[in-house]
């Protein structure tokens, strides 16, 4: 591994029982993640985009080692984190922090903001109480809050506060890896750029790596240097932010970029090319061939039976699909005319 | 033609123990036929509070203190009880945001459609369950003669939205709210809801209040948009102008605080810094009579701290403030 590489996921798989088909039946599988691979450079954000049910926040999770690893590896600098038990975990953890959707529910109501924040520290015995109290009031401040702050309780402040609590919280361990599941997804429009600006500037002034979960393109593309897409399990398309946006190869990310466009008329003729029928399909027993197949206006026979591969298509972009050119000349079309 | 929904300085009071406090002050806008006015702002703001009191639904101690809601010329705000039942799921009818929570768990979803059909319309059993088939159709749920059985936990949160906006139509309303109805939803099924909507707009002539926070999201399918700050309506007028050459600091935040996608070209260059509104909305019973947005506003100075902004604007296009902005956005 090189040494600029921070996070590396390979061939991850979490697969969670779904009961059997009737009494006697076969047993069900929850094919949440399905192989998926990718690699985080140190200080860079790595985004990951898909609809609900992708697996996107699964993925977050076997990282956070929060879900059950079913087979794969996860990297962390020199540390693999899938075999960790026990101590070695707890210990570890304060290297990888995660930042949740909802401020609302990620805060112990009954306790103080301070306790809160102080708590990673306080529970991996790091530095002395005077440190802690210490770097609780260096913490409040980061995140732009005042030292008040700290005797306050989680209903006592607003969304965005909290979610700047609950940022404090996992910056309070000095991680390396943030892995922050849908941040701002749950804030006002006007307090998701507070929180936004936030997160680019902590990751300035400390260095810090981020995985990024998010089903608002327009958000990771403020954010992200390396995006990628995810469609029932697996990844279908990964690309340098720059690229993946100036022409992605893969339908169902044309898609979400069609559904995300700014309004206009581009916006009507990637409609006309693009838009979806119908809703993504059960990860129980996923369809053989390309999962995307069903709800894909450009998928034939072969996708509906042999299943694409992530192979190369450019510097650092890969895509899996067996339409790749007629789709990316497709949408090539579309935006010439616009 | 005349309007189908026209409010005239609605004004709706919280009673609190130590006075009444403004919840909504002197707002007014009207909505045509097969028209559509998005109601823009962020949470706190009235959004909802104005789909309520235009429902006769507002929550214990909220009350309309002042102004006309007129639906089809009849004012609904001074209707006794009974006769807003007559009125809710008939004339008019709401979609709200959490299909899950909106949808009664314990009846299948055609006998909550089938209800208003039966209730307002007097249909036989029968009669109301074809009608509620092909609403189901309509709103373009697949096999809908075996979903009509269906009961809500069985159905996909974009199949439950297409449910609620079945049963709001069904009675071919003259006036649809729809209360954020995508938010809870993936972005491609947005689209489809969106796009449905606009079809049975088009195909009913209903007139549409759409609440929303996200203003470009609607651009396509809004022709008004009215910005609600603090409870007061601060700027109105057509959405192209309203997004092309906003004039409030307010509303021009708004939209720069969204990370916009840009496609093709535009992608290749580095982001842009995030204009961000500092603070937040001030709480109910901390509005005076003053702009409620100078605290944040960077332009707030001089008469902004000592006087109402007066409303000024051109034809459609209003705006309350002192020192509005120009016209590059």
């Amino acid at each position: 591994m090189s040494n600029d590489t921070l996070l590396e996921v390979n061939d991850l798989k979490v697969h969670f029982p779904a009961g059997r088909a009737g009494a006697f039946g076969q047993r069900l599988t929850v094919h949440a993640v399905d192989g998926v691979s990718f690699r985080v450079p140190r200080q860079s954000t790595f985004g990951i985009v898909g609809e609900s049910g992708s697996g996107k926040s699964t993925t977050a999770q076997a990282i956070m080692r929060l879900a059950p690893i079913t087979a794969g590896n996860i990297r962390l600098g020199e540390t693999d984190l899938t075999t960790l038990r026990g101590d070695a975990l707890r210990k570890a953890r304060r290297h990888f922090q995660m930042i949740f959707q909802d401020p609302y529910s990620a805060l112990n109501p009954r306790r103080r903001a301070g306790d809160l924040i102080r708590e990673p520290l306080d529970l991996l015995e790091v530095g002395s109480a005077d440190d802690r109290a210490e770097r609780l009031e260096s913490l409040l401040r980061v995140v732009g809050l005042p030292p008040e702050a700290a005797m306050l309780f989680p209903h006592q402040f607003s969304g965005g506060q909290r979610q700047r609590l609950v940022i404090a919280r996992a910056l309070s361990t000095q991680p390396d890896l943030i892995v922050c599941d849908e941040p701002v997804s749950a804030l006002d429009v006007a307090i998701q750029a507070q929180i936004l600006n936030l997160l680019k500037r902590l990751q300035r002034d400390h260095g810090l790596t981020y995985v990024f979960i998010s089903h608002d393109l327009g958000v990771v593309q403020y954010l992200c240097d390396q995006i990628a897409v995810m469609y029932l399990g697996q990844i279908v398309e990964q690309a340098p932010s720059a690229q993946l946006f100036a022409g992605p190869r893969h339908p169902y990310t044309w898609s979400l970029m069609t559904a995300a466009a700014p309004p206009g008329g581009l916006r009507q003729s990637l409609k006309q090319r693009f838009s979806l029928r119908g809703e993504p399909p059960s990860p129980i027993n996923p369809p053989a061939g390309c999962r995307f197949a069903a709800r894909c206006p450009f998928a034939d026979e072969r996708c509906r039976k042999e299943t694409p591969q992530l192979s190369v298509a450019g510097s650092g972009h890969f895509v899996a699909c067996h339409k790749t050119e007629e789709v990316s000349a497709a949408g090539r079309s579309i935006m010439a005319a616009a | 033609m005349s309007a189908i929904l026209d409010i005239k300085n609605l004004t709706v009071t919280l009673q609190q123990s130590p006075g009444v406090v403004p919840v909504l002050e002197n707002l007014s806008f009207s909505v045509k036929a097969g028209k559509t006015i998005a109601l823009v702002g962020e949470s706190g703001c009235g959004k909802s509070m104005t789909a309520l009191a235009i429902m006769g639904l507002l929550p214990d101690g909220f009350q309309i203190a002042g102004g006309s809601i007129a639906l089809e010329g009849q004012d609904v705000a001074k209707l006794p009880g009974d006769a807003l039942r007559q009125l809710r799921g008939n004339r008019m009818s709401m979609i709200f945001q959490e299909p899950m929570t909106a949808l009664n768990p314990v009846y299948t979803v055609g006998d909550q459609i089938s209800e208003a059909l039966r209730l307002h319309q007097g249909l036989s059993r029968q009669t109301a369950r074809e009608r509620a088939i092909a609403m189901l159709r309509a709103v373009q749920i697949p096999a809908p003669e075996r979903r009509i059985d269906a009961y809500p936990h069985q159905l996909s949160g974009g199949m439950r939205q297409r449910v609620m906006i079945a049963m709001a139509l069904a009675c071919r309303p003259r006036l649809l709210i729809a209360d954020e109805p995508t938010t809870a939803l993936d972005v491609t099924v947005q689209a489809q809801i969106f796009d449905l909507l606009r079809e049975m707009q088009q195909d009913i002539g209903t007139a549409i209040v759409l609440i929303t926070h996200d203003l470009s999201a609607v651009a396509d399918i809004t022709d008004e948009v009215a910005v609600l700050y603090a409870g007061r309506c601060i700027e109105q007028g057509p959405t192209a102008t309203i997004l092309n050459q906003p004039q409030h600091p307010y509303t021009r935040g708004l939209i720069a605080s969204v990370p916009h996608l840009r496609l093709g070209l535009a992608a290749a260059q580095p982001s842009e810094a995030l204009e961000e509104i500092p603070g937040m909305v001030p709480g109910l019973g901390k509005r005076g009579p003053l702009c409620g947005f100078a605290p944040r506003c960077r332009y707030s100075a001089g008469p902004c701290l000592e006087a109402p902004p007066p409303t000024t604007g051109t034809g459609s296009h209003q705006v309350a403030c002192w020192h509005p902005q120009g016209e590059a956005a």
